[in-house]
């Protein structure tokens, strides 16, 4: 079960004007739910609940015709993500070179969960990436669109701090 | 305008169908079975499945005959050792991570799985697939979703959406990850489904089912210190003989009042009786409306899915809603305030009182906090049609050799007006007969009203007699209700009365009743079969109108003095919540 995945927020007013301007712009449009969706997740960086409910009831399309979509396209996503997104490689070259102990180590230094993997003040959110296609420097963990190789647990703090 | 016809050659047969037919319908045209699984007709037809592949001359591949269309000239084959070898292997690959616990499982004998592995000669299932423990959603009070036997064939999907109009599942995720489920984890409890259980009818497998309350009503049964009574509605004794071998259609009424006192009930009664309160309650609501500029169309309340989409979609259509409590809880109410202390001279807090209903949304409004008064619920336990069949064959009660009995007194019998309760339509066409009699002091004796019958989904029709002025429309089917409030919210349309089922065909088609197979489905009309057994009853019947029912005259006489009163009222009448299809606080 999703828990974090902005289940009980509340849409704010200047939140539903913005997506419902999104929509609006896509009147002409034949079968524009996908870049709907694709608009109003730049917008608000993810597709929590709140903001899909709110897709359905001003479109008058099912909740489940949306979340379906969601959840097809590995675009989209349900969960927060932070100010910061730190994306771990787990793919071959860099699982081989322990970058899942750097996830872990990750995962424990901003005291987060599988449930919700996005850190209180949302400064920082984690996940893993298959392969960014830079397996020369593994293990790679890249940050927003900075890429860091060779790294090992113990840089781990001074390459936070650069984000602080 | 006329149809355009093509010819096509299956199995060196010649077959003749309009242009636009699919190459599964050409099959069925020239007399040919080709299997079928994911098919629904007109509402799923997708190629999902898989299982219905055919050779077409000139055409690569092997392809799907429920979504190809039919050409002119057009050479299918449907039987050759590349087809039979692809349909196996198909099945064998569904197979390999179905959920296969046949002996134990809830559909066994009624799975079109299991029949169709028998069918294509599968014996033994070469892969192993991916299987992961899925997590099974029995929190709703009527449905459980067990996806780990989910095939992923989407017909409860397409029923949901295309029939009930609510779509309140869908496919999540994707590859292995593919499930069908409501959105965002949710059970089935939270969101928007309406309990019609119409997706379990639709289910060829054992992947949903309904929230089983056999052990509650054995419970109440073995107890000594408790006094059980049961209820039965009109579509059950139309359907029920299914599940013992009958034929579709066959009305065993004295056979299931046998086997529910066999079963060990204390009193065993008919819901009809309370569906002649009902229409002594509701035709004098809609009377007082009309007379007294209320607020009209007046709409049916017996439905509880019906009720739960207008509470959550409709929600300024609540005051239109008949106050009426459904038949099943007015039952439960009149039973508990005024049979059981003075008649049985029972204590009703010793009763567990039990409906019998085609219905899966019963079990969810017998659950609701408004059907029941000082700490008594209306209806304590509910269960279906078929669960009622389980409890009979677990009983060792062998149903066929059973001999008829009738119901208990001092209840008795109900009229011909309750039996069409059970179908689309009868609600009204009670309404309608004792309106004209009552309103025409009698002098009118007509009380078959065949426009208000059949299966369409959308019944309009106007009764005018001296008496009597009415423009009403019977529905069935969520899709055709919501498509015409919506009109009516515009309004483009007017009426004075408006009858509303969410499953198409009302009750008798319930989402509770016995599974009928696809294929079946396809060769039958289940509808019409079922619901003749209804009319039949009403034929035969010495009392055709509500307010003839003896004991219904007893009630107002001695205990409710008149319909509307403001002792009905209190037991009789109910209120509805609005509620949001989406929560808008969030989920929990």
């Amino acid at each position: 079960m999703l828990k974090c995945s902005g289940k009980c927020e509340v849409l704010a007013e200047d939140a539903k004007q913005k997506i419902r301007e999104i929509i609006e712009s896509f009147k002409d449009v034949k079968d524009p739910l996908i870049e709907i969706l694709h608009k109003v997740q730049d917008y608000y960086g993810f597709l929590p609940y709140n903001v899909q409910a709110f897709i359905a009831d001003e479109m008058n399309i099912p909740l489940s015709d949306i979340y379906g979509v969601v959840t097809f396209y590995a675009r989209f996503t349900t969960e927060p993500v932070g100010k910061n997104r730190i994306s771990v490689c787990l793919g071959t070259a860099c699982y081989v070179k322990s970058s899942q102990a750097l996830y872990d180590a990750l995962k424990q230094k901003l005291k987060l969960t599988d449930d919700c993997m996005v850190t209180p003040d949302k400064k920082f959110s984690l996940d893993s990436a298959r392969c960014v296609g830079a397996c020369g420097l593994a293990p790679v963990i890249m940050i927003n669109n900075d890429v860091y190789g060779k790294v090992t647990p113990a840089m781990l703090d001074d390459i936070l701090a650069k984000y602080e | 305008m006329e149809e355009k016809m093509i010819t096509l050659t299956i199995d060196g047969k010649s077959v003749t169908v309009p242009e636009g037919s699919t190459v599964l319908k050409a099959c069925k045209a020239a007399g040919i079975n080709v299997p079928t699984l994911c098919y629904l007709e007109k509402i799923n037809e997708i190629g999902a499945c898989r299982m219905c592949l055919v050779e077409i001359e000139g055409v690569r591949g092997l392809n799907t005959a429920c979504t190809f269309p039919a050409g002119d000239g057009m050479v299918v084959r449907t039987n050759t050792p590349k087809l039979r070898e692809a349909r196996k292997m198909n099945l064998e690959l569904i197979l390999s991570n179905h959920k296969r616990e046949c002996t134990s499982c809830i559909r066994s004998g009624k799975c079109e799985l299991q029949a169709l592995a028998e069918e294509l000669g599968v014996t033994d299932v070469r892969f192993e697939g991916v299987r992961e423990e899925k997590e099974i959603d029995e929190l709703s009070p009527s449905i459980v979703r067990d996806n780990n036997k989910c095939i992923l064939c989407k017909r409860c999907v397409a029923v949901c959406k295309k029939r009930q109009g609510i779509s309140a599942i869908s496919a999540v995720n994707r590859g292995f990850g593919s499930e069908i489920r409501a959105p965002f984890g949710e059970s089935l409890r939270d969101l928007d489904c309406i309990n019609c259980g119409q997706c379990i009818e639709a289910c060829p497998v054992g992947a949903l089912y309904e929230k089983s309350n056999i052990k509650d009503v054995w419970k109440a049964i073995d107890d000594p210190e408790t006094i059980t009574v049961v209820e039965v509605a009109p579509a059950v004794r139309a359907g029920i003989g299914e599940e013992f071998g009958y034929p579709i259609g066959t009305n065993v009424t004295g056979k299931m009042v046998t086997a529910l006192r066999n079963l060990g009930f204390d009193y065993v009664f008919d819901t009809n009786s309370a569906a002649d309160v009902t229409i002594m309650e509701e035709a004098n609501e809609l009377i007082e409306r009309v007379s007294n500029g209320g607020k009209l169309p007046l709409i049916t309340s017996c439905c509880p899915a019906w009720i739960k989409e207008c509470e959550q979609e409709f929600p300024d259509y609540l005051d239109n809603l008949s106050s009426c409590k459904s038949p099943q809880a007015m039952f439960g109410a009149l039973f508990k305030n005024y049979i059981a202390p003075e008649k049985l001279k029972i204590d009703a807090k010793k009763v567990v009182l039990v409906s019998i209903m085609p219905c899966t949304a019963k079990k969810f409004e017998s659950s609701r906090e408004e059907l029941g008064e000082n700490g008594l619920k209306d209806v304590d336990i509910s269960i279906t049609s078929r669960e009622l069949a389980r409890m009979i064959k677990e009983a060792g009660i062998e149903f066929t050799k059973l001999e008829d009995s009738g119901y208990d007194s001092p209840i008795g019998e109900a009229t011909g007006a309750a039996a069409i309760f059970g179908t689309t339509g009868g609600v009204t066409e009670a309404a309608v007969r004792t309106a004209v009699a009552v309103l025409s002091n009698n002098t009118i004796d007509q009380v078959d009203f065949q426009v208000l019958r059949g299966e369409k989904g959308v019944k309009e029709y106007e009764v005018k007699t001296d008496a009597v002025k009415l423009k009403g429309v019977v529905v069935s089917g969520m899709l055709h209700a919501k498509h015409l409030l919506e009109r009516i919210r515009k309004g483009d349309v007017k009426y004075d009365f408006i009858e509303i089922m969410a499953c198409r065909g009302g009750c008798v088609c319930g989402g509770g009743q016995p599974i009928v197979s696809s294929k079946v489905q396809s060769e039958i009309n289940v509808f019409e079969k079922r619901s003749s057994v209804l009319y039949d009853i009403d034929k035969n019947s010495e009392l055709r109108r509500s307010h003839e029912n003896p004991f219904v005259k007893d009630l107002y006489d001695n205990y409710y003095e008149k319909p509307l009163s403001h002792k009905a009222h209190e037991q009789l009448h109910t209120t509805y919540v609005n509620r949001d299809r989406y929560p808008k606080d969030g989920l929990r």
